[in-house]
């Protein structure tokens, strides 16, 4: 599903070089939903960043459902993204000025979807997410857990390979955040890999598996260990 | 995704109505002061007959002094009028379907209402050939008889405005009206008649309206009219009477031929340069011949109707747009890096950088196209400012559908060109940069 080899990344100016990544080597299976913890300044990011292709390594390969990303240009790159990667955002990012409807939409635009399919697609997550009822609302219009749960079914409505999630409770409350990580579970246990960054143990332990970096390295000394739970092994999406 | 991107769009420009007025503004402004200045240069350089204008001849002999060209700086050139003794001489030509030559002069219309002042009016002596010639629409009745012009008979047409002065606009055909000491008979009243420029006289001011009146050529030398209008002399002459004037080398007579097809143009080349040649034996035109026949378009571009002054005036109009421009890439810069968040948001969700691209060149667009739309107005608005300061330009001085376009067309190709790089920019923005501050 998702394998990075020796991934390196050194941000460069002229007077430091600041080793985001050292050598990094992560393999997450399909199905599985995985923690990645760790302190400020740990490479969290930038590991989500490479992950997320939205940045490349200096140096490492990086295979994505069995093809190596490392060296797409950024059309190929944007393209992998829009196909097989589902970003939630811990501010939602939500686009103010469209419905809710219009921003699960973005990037099934870029697809090039016909409108009926987009159409079928968009309700279908929503549905998922339990909004389908708010479809025209604006986000300014929802609570901050109902915005996240946008922003998942917008990562859902591609049917991505995986979802990508960065501190995705870390805006909402207790009981909010509570909701949105028994959906990430839900979506989880229907197939769907998850990776999951986050400085929350509370969070990290509801995973199947935590990776813990410090200093832009894997603090666990396995990370081609199997999962620590066992996966769901049927693909099949959230009923 | 077009529709897709102008919904965009249209919701952007919404969400920042000051930013996006002043934008609009800085477009609107410099398209309409550059629509303006252009529509007012394309008018009076535009071909003001097309219909004809491949067929009608302003007919050039050259006259001049054996010395020296007519002009020195173009000797190339016949003089751009001909003498009395010529045009008359050419009038007697059968080859042309139709002819005239012309000179204009400022007679004292005096109304048969006492309670109407006299009032100046500029008038045209020309054969009753100037008006199917030159396509003049009439209102009522129509061009004297052949007689008139064969005996200098006192007859005129009046222009609609003289109409309108002396007989309150009504159909006045027949009646009688005063001339300085004469009564003329009105043979008919033009309807209303604007060709842009007075093509078939540029010698005296070609932006000048069209005459008031109309009376036949013939009468000016039987009643010794005194004209008005640029009147060029070479030769060391006494012209203490009317009749020197009329049998002097000065050149102040207009003539325009009507010729249909080439065979008949060559023609009457040969038939002019036969004359000049039997001029020349009676100890006149002493220069190679030089007869020239030059159509209403090319007449145009030589006697340089849209001159080197009015080209300036149009370059500080392009100018200005561009400093228009220079502003609104400025206002568009500042607007897309406001945007950077969504932009890095649409980016991280698979837009490519070309996506990114095309959304805000319809934006941009957008906001051209809108400009232009205002741009319309104010061109309006400023077409009408010119025919307040220049009143001899109201004729020509007015907007068609042709120009209306190129506004917009204009306004959306400036839009376009300041927001190249700003969208340059932003399609370079790295997506990951935003995404955690959104």
């Amino acid at each position: 599903m998702l394998s990075m080899k020796n991934i390196s990344r050194v941000y460069r100016t002229e007077l430091i070089e600041t080793h985001a990544l050292r050598d990094l080597s992560l393999t997450v299976e399909g199905g599985e939903f995985v923690a990645v913890t760790g302190p400020s300044g740990s490479g969290k990011t930038t590991f989500l960043n490479i992950a997320g292709l939205l940045e490349t390594a200096t140096s490492g390969e990086y295979l994505l459902d069995g093809s190596d990303v490392s060296r797409l240009n950024d059309n190929q790159r944007s393209r992998i993204r829009n196909e097989k990667i589902g970003f939630i955002f811990q501010s939602f990012n939500l686009i103010p000025d469209l419905n809710v409807f219009d921003n699960v939409d973005v990037p099934l635009r870029y697809r090039g979807f016909g409108g009926s399919e987009r159409r079928q697609r968009i309700e279908n997550a929503l549905q998922k997410v339990g909004l389908a009822a708010r479809m025209h609302h604006l986000p300014a219009q929802l609570s901050g857990g109902q915005q996240q749960r946008v922003a998942i079914a917008r990562a859902l409505a591609g049917d991505p390979v995986f979802l990508l999630a960065d501190e995705p409770t870390g805006n909402l409350d207790s009981l909010m955040a509570r909701q949105v990580m028994d959906l990430l579970e839900e979506i989880n246990r229907a197939g769907t890999t998850i990776v999951m960054v986050t400085h929350d143990p509370e969070l990290a332990r509801r995973a199947h598996r935590t990776v813990h970096l410090l200093d832009g390295q894997l603090a666990n000394p396995d990370p081609f260990s199997p999962p620590a739970d066992s996966a769901p092994t049927a693909v099949s999406t959230v009923a | 995704m077009f529709f897709y991107h102008l919904r965009l769009a249209r919701q952007s420009l919404a969400k920042q109505p000051l930013l996006t007025a002043l934008m609009v503004a800085a477009i609107a402004v410099g398209v309409g002061v550059c629509m303006t200045v252009t529509t007012f240069l394309y008018s009076i350089s535009g071909d003001p007959i097309p219909s004809k204008s491949d067929q009608l001849y302003t007919v050039r002999l050259d006259s001049w002094s054996p010395d020296e060209p007519f002009h020195d700086d173009r000797p190339e050139q016949a003089p751009w009028q001909l003498t009395f003794r010529d045009a008359t001489a050419l009038l007697e030509s059968d080859i042309p379907l139709r002819h005239a030559a012309m000179r204009k002069a400022v007679f004292t219309a005096v109304p048969e209402n006492d309670d109407v002042a006299p009032f100046l009016t500029v008038s045209r002596m020309t054969p009753n050939d100037f008006f199917p010639m030159f396509n003049v629409p009439f209102l009522y009745g129509g061009p004297w008889d052949d007689r008139f012009d064969e005996t200098a008979g006192n007859v005129v047409v009046l222009s609609k405005e003289t109409n309108e002065k002396l007989f309150g606009g009504e159909d006045s055909v027949g009646r009688e009206a005063r001339f300085g000491d004469d009564y003329f008979r009105v043979a008919g009243v033009l309807d209303n008649w604007d060709p842009n420029v007075l093509y078939y006289d540029v010698n005296n001011g070609p932006l000048n309206p069209v005459e008031d009146v109309f009376m036949p050529f013939s009468i000016m030398g039987a009643r010794e009219i005194n004209g008005s209008g640029n009147t060029n002399c070479w030769k060391d002459e006494i012209i203490d009477t009317y009749w020197d004037l009329l049998q002097s080398e000065c050149i102040y007579i207009q003539f325009w031929a009507e010729l249909p097809d080439a065979a008949t143009r060559e023609r009457y080349q040969s038939w002019l340069d036969g004359y000049t040649d039997s001029q020349r034996e009676l100890g006149r035109m002493e220069r190679p011949n030089n007869n020239q026949l030059t159509n209403v378009t090319d007449w145009l571009r030589i006697r340089e109707v849209v001159g080197d002054q009015e080209l300036a005036v149009w370059s500080i109009a392009v100018l200005f747009l561009v400093a228009c421009l220079v502003n609104t890439i400025g206002l568009i810069l500042a607007r897309f890096v406001a945007k950077a968040p969504v932009i890095g948001l649409r980016r991280a969700l698979g837009a490519s950088r070309f996506d990114i691209f095309r959304q805000h060149l319809v934006e941009v667009g957008l906001i051209g196209f809108v400009g232009g739309l205002i741009g319309i107005g104010l061109s309006f608005l400023g077409l009408i400012g010119v025919r307040k300061l220049l009143p001899d330009t109201a004729d020509v001085t007015s907007l068609n559908l042709e120009l209306v376009a190129m506004t917009v067309l204009v306004a959306i190709a400036a839009a376009l060109i300041a927001g190249i790089y700003p969208t340059w920019r932003v399609c370079k923005l790295q997506p990951a940069i935003y995404l955690k501050t959104q």
